[in-house]
């Protein structure tokens, strides 16, 4: 306003936005949580959708589970990433250092359904894995690996792990290298300089990587569908039969509500923790 | 520890094997999807029975090629359908909230930013099943109140479009967002002083500083909309876009038209990312 | 006095480039050492394989008579204060000088004591609990020293440290350095492209040029005999006259300027006709000269330079290009000086140098 920018200008950039957000946004969320409510074939308030989710165990369990699993996913992807995004930045020769972020980087842009089904023609039962190993005698038998939790795990770190390895990478380049050869000419060992130096400095990269990941992960439903049992025992998939097989969508956006709610609680409780706020973690 | 600190030779070779590995398995799904795509063989896998393009060009009778699979061919017309309105409008939403959020000054503006940034959060599932409770619930109001049956509220085209954009908006408006924090405001200020009205300002100073960012942001868009599924799979209705239509195969099993199709993927999105690297050289 | 720190023919070279080319030296325990050289010449380099960052490829390091090679830098008695400072902003001012002593594995009372005397002694006190970012620039510096010190090192290797202060809190900061430096008696090797750090600090200097050492010696010695023309260049300034050398009719040796002819210092001889330069200090010229003077011009004032008391003169002699500094000292007699003046101008020829010509111009 100082400028003297006129209000048309203000109205022009307001409406478009107000109307994205309260239209896809906010009130979508609002029908969610009243069709949640709501009683399928009488249409009257009701709690029985919720109940329902916690008398039948094979809901909450599944629900139990697919965090558990997320928060377990997002540790490995930490651990993974941190390493790799060390290498890349400070320990490869500078020239290559370039040359290998872009590398990185390729997969980013593939979709998901891609990357799975490129690790589905590895694992399964007739896949290549399976092949070379009976092939080279360390297999009598092919052995299926897919539709287990741990080849299921595996593919969601794989899936996510760029969305850390970014992050992490932006953050230990803004590391100076002479606090860590400080560190070192104080008499610091390796592992005394990742603990005192490099985690503390990439703790703002960890927490935005990790509530991404997270994210991406507890909602994920193409990876646990395909890589994961065949079960429906990821919590997105219970949402999705409630829609589209069942067809009762009450249940369905109580589920989708209760998701909701979890990663919420989840992402909170980390800002809460780290002393961060949403809006320097989302940059 | 690093480049310029001593280290052991034990140390550093078993940092290098653990970075190659990290890369093999990075590339290993990839580089197999794109081999089997050349196998002549009805099931993508091994034994290798030797060079074809059939599952590109293949007419049938028993190897129809991508370029002559009518479901396939179809469902990359829509999602190119879906991924040019999904870019247009989400361009748009994500530059004006970029300027409302760096430029302007209101009430409840930090709300209003936080509910902006929140779809990021909101796994797509649940975007895409509250948009579609929403928009079935308006329908039937406006059905109730006027008699009128409005096709557009129901799964079909323009939700897959609507229900992409409130999340990818998000996504372009941060990145225009970080481009216009850098923006000199003085820029502007010289402008006006020159005697500049703000539709000329922005025209002729803004959006040409900000047009790298835009043109970004409208790339990564299309590439998010063309891939989407999370969101996608509750919104669509007879006309799957290319990620559902994949999805039903290779759940149940095809031949390896899939890995030509996922061929073509990873080359669009290669080319992506080499052009996404070059604009953000060209633009520090 | 026991040699703390003793460097013999250190080589080290990157590809095909030599940085550093056999340099030795000696630096006596406690004292105040410092390495001056411009820009690339090697400095930063020599420093880092003192501090064991880089290893060498020739020449032995030595510290208290024991030789480095095989210690790597975490083990060596000898601590770095970076160029940038390198603070941990992660933790606090008490973290960052407690840090290396918690790497030895010291704890409690113990390591509490060592950091709150190293505090007090440069004078922060009370300065423990804050942040990196609380400090200012005069007090992270001596946070980054008292880290250091608090291990009771052989040897401290500064990197420059004051090349990102402002003009004013350096100079305030070159005098504290110099009095904690004297106040802890730890042997200080300092490395910097600002001779007049290097003038004001040490007890020892040495000037490095191409990898080399060009002459080690007191700040007064290098000051007034400098053994080349790059010293005398460097370290100060001096106004520097392209000449010709010539004997005169009664066998003294004489430099003609142009068309001008000046007396240089008793003893001097070269071949007859060679290119030199002499240089001369602009506090050596004197504005009207005694009759006893044997170098005496007639000088226009093109500018008067007054900056307190290193105010000077720009002046030029007839048709000569060169522009020489002239002192103007602050005591009055001056003060009718104008520009456009012509003045005399003169300087005793035992206060000149002269140094074999086309080299190290520039």
């Amino acid at each position: 306003m100082a400028s003297g920018r006129l209000r048309g200008g203000f109205l022009f950039f307001f409406l478009p936005v107000a109307l994205w957000l309260a239209l896809l946004i906010v009130l979508p969320h609002l029908e969610l949580l009243r069709l949640s409510f709501t009683d399928s074939l009488a249409g009257r308030f009701t709690v029985a959708n919720y109940l329902a989710f916690f008398t039948e165990p094979i809901y909450w369990l599944t629900f139990v589970r697919t965090a558990l699993y997320s928060l377990l996913v997002t540790f490995l992807v930490m651990t993974v990433a941190l390493p790799v995004a060390f290498y890349v930045t400070k320990v490869v020769d500078v020239r290559l250092s370039g040359f290998l972020m872009v590398l990185l980087l390729v997969p980013f842009w593939v979709s998901e359904l891609v990357r799975v089904y490129g690790w589905m023609i590895l694992l399964r039962e007739s896949g290549i894995v399976n092949q070379v190993l009976t092939g080279l005698g360390l297999l009598k038998e092919p052995v299926e690996f897919l539709y287990r939790d741990a080849t299921m795990v595996m593919g969601l770190v794989y899936t996510s792990m760029l969305f850390m390895v970014v992050p992490l990478i932006g953050v230990m380049d803004d590391l100076d290298d002479a606090l860590i050869e400080a560190a070192y000419d104080l008499g610091a060992s390796k592992g005394a300089i990742w603990r005192t130096i490099v985690i503390p400095h990439c703790a703002t990269g960890l927490v935005s990587g990790g509530i991404i990941v997270f994210m991406l992960v507890l909602g994920s439903y193409l990876t646990p569908n395909l890589m994961g049992g065949k079960n429906s025992l990821w919590f997105t998939e219970q949402i999705y039969n409630q829609i589209i097989l069942y067809f009762n969508w009450n249940q369905g956006a109580a589920f989708g509500f209760l998701l909701l709610l979890l990663s919420s609680l989840i992402i909170w409780a980390v800002l809460k923790v780290t002393g961060q706020r949403l809006k320097e973690v989302v940059k | 520890m690093i480049r310029t600190l001593p280290a052991s030779k034990g140390y550093r070779r078993s940092f290098d094997l653990f970075i190659a590995l990290y890369f093999l398995l990075l590339f290993a799904p990839l580089v197999v999807t794109m081999v089997l795509a050349f196998n002549d063989s009805p099931f993508p896998s091994l034994p290798w029975e030797g060079f074809t393009l059939d599952w590109f060009f293949g007419k049938g009778p028993d190897k129809f090629g991508i370029f002559h699979d009518r479901t396939n061919l179809r469902s990359l017309a829509a999602s190119f359908r879906v991924a040019l309105a999904v870019t247009a409008l989400s361009t748009f939403l994500g530059t004006c909230a970029a300027f409302l959020f760096e430029q302007e000054q209101f009430p409840f503006k930090g709300l209003l930013y936080f509910l902006m940034i929140a779809p990021l959060v909101i796994p797509g599932v649940i975007l895409g099943i509250s948009i579609l409770m929403f928009a079935n619930g308006l329908g039937l109001v406006i059905e109730n109140l006027f008699g009128l049956y409005l096709p557009v509220l129901g799964p079909g085209y323009w939700l897959v479009v609507l229900g992409q954009s409130a999340f990818i908006s998000t996504i372009v408006a941060l990145v225009v967002l970080a481009r216009l924090k850098k923006f000199d405001p003085s820029l502007e200020e010289a402008a006006y002083n020159l005697g500049a009205t703000r539709v000329q300002v922005l025209r002729y100073i803004t959006l040409p500083y900000l047009r790298p960012a835009i043109v970004g942001g409208a790339a990564m868009a299309f590439l998010l909309s063309f891939e989407n599924f999370n969101t996608t799979v509750f919104l669509v209705s007879s006309q799957p876009t290319l990620p559902i239509n994949m999805y039903m195969q290779v759940r149940d099993g095809s031949t390896p038209v899939i890995n030509a199709i996922s061929l073509l993927l990873i080359l669009g999105a290669s080319l992506f990312a080499v052009a996404n690297l070059r604009g953000k050289r060209a633009r520090t | 006095m026991a040699i703390a720190l003793s460097v013999q023919n250190l080589t080290k070279r990157f590809g095909s480039f030599t940085a550093v080319k056999g340099v030795s030296f000696d630096v006596d325990e406690g004292r105040f050492f410092s390495i001056l050289g411009p820009s690339g010449c090697g400095k930063t380099t020599l420093l880092r394989m003192i501090a064991g960052f880089y290893r060498p490829d020739g020449g032995t390091i030595l510290f208290n008579g024991r030789d480095m090679a095989d210690i790597p830098p975490n083990r060596r008695p000898v601590n770095l204060v970076f160029q940038n400072l390198a603070l941990f902003p992660m933790m606090n001012v008490y973290e960052n000088v407690a840090f290396g002593l918690r790497r030895r594995g010291e704890k409690g009372a113990a390591l509490d004591r060592k950091v709150r005397e190293m505090l007090a002694r440069v004078g922060l006190p009370q300065s423990g609990d804050k942040r990196i970012d609380q400090l200012s620039g005069g007090q992270r510096q001596r946070i980054a020293i008292a880290r250091c010190l608090v291990l009771e090192p052989t040897v401290l290797l500064l990197d420059e440290p004051l090349g990102a202060l402002d003009a004013k809190l350096r100079e305030h900061m070159k005098i504290e350095l110099k009095t904690l430096q004297a106040a802890v008696g730890t042997t200080f090797v300092y490395i910097t492209h600002d001779q007049s750090e290097a003038l004001v600090m040490s007890d020892a200097v040495a000037v490095m040029k191409d990898g080399r050492f060009e002459q080690v010696g007191t700040p007064q010695e290098l000051y007034h005999h400098p053994n080349s023309a790059f010293v005398a260049q460097f370290v100060g300034t001096s106004n520097r006259l392209p000449v010709t050398f010539c004997w005169d009719g009664s066998g003294r040796p004489r430099a003609r300027w142009g068309d001008i002819d000046l007396v240089l210092p008793e003893g001097f001889a070269a071949e007859e006709g060679s290119p030199w330069d002499l240089f001369v200090r602009p506090e050596a010229m004197i504005i009207d000269p005694d009759e006893g003077t044997d170098n005496v011009l007639s000088v226009t004032v093109r500018a008067l330079l007054f900056d307190g008391g290193n105010s000077r003169l720009l002046v030029t002699v007839r048709d000569r290009p060169e522009e020489l500094t002239v002192a103007l000292p602050q005591t009055g007699q001056y003060d009718h000086v104008r520009r456009g003046d012509r003045i005399r101008v003169g300087w005793a020829s035992a206060a000149s140098r002269a140094f074999p010509g086309g080299e190290d111009r520039g």
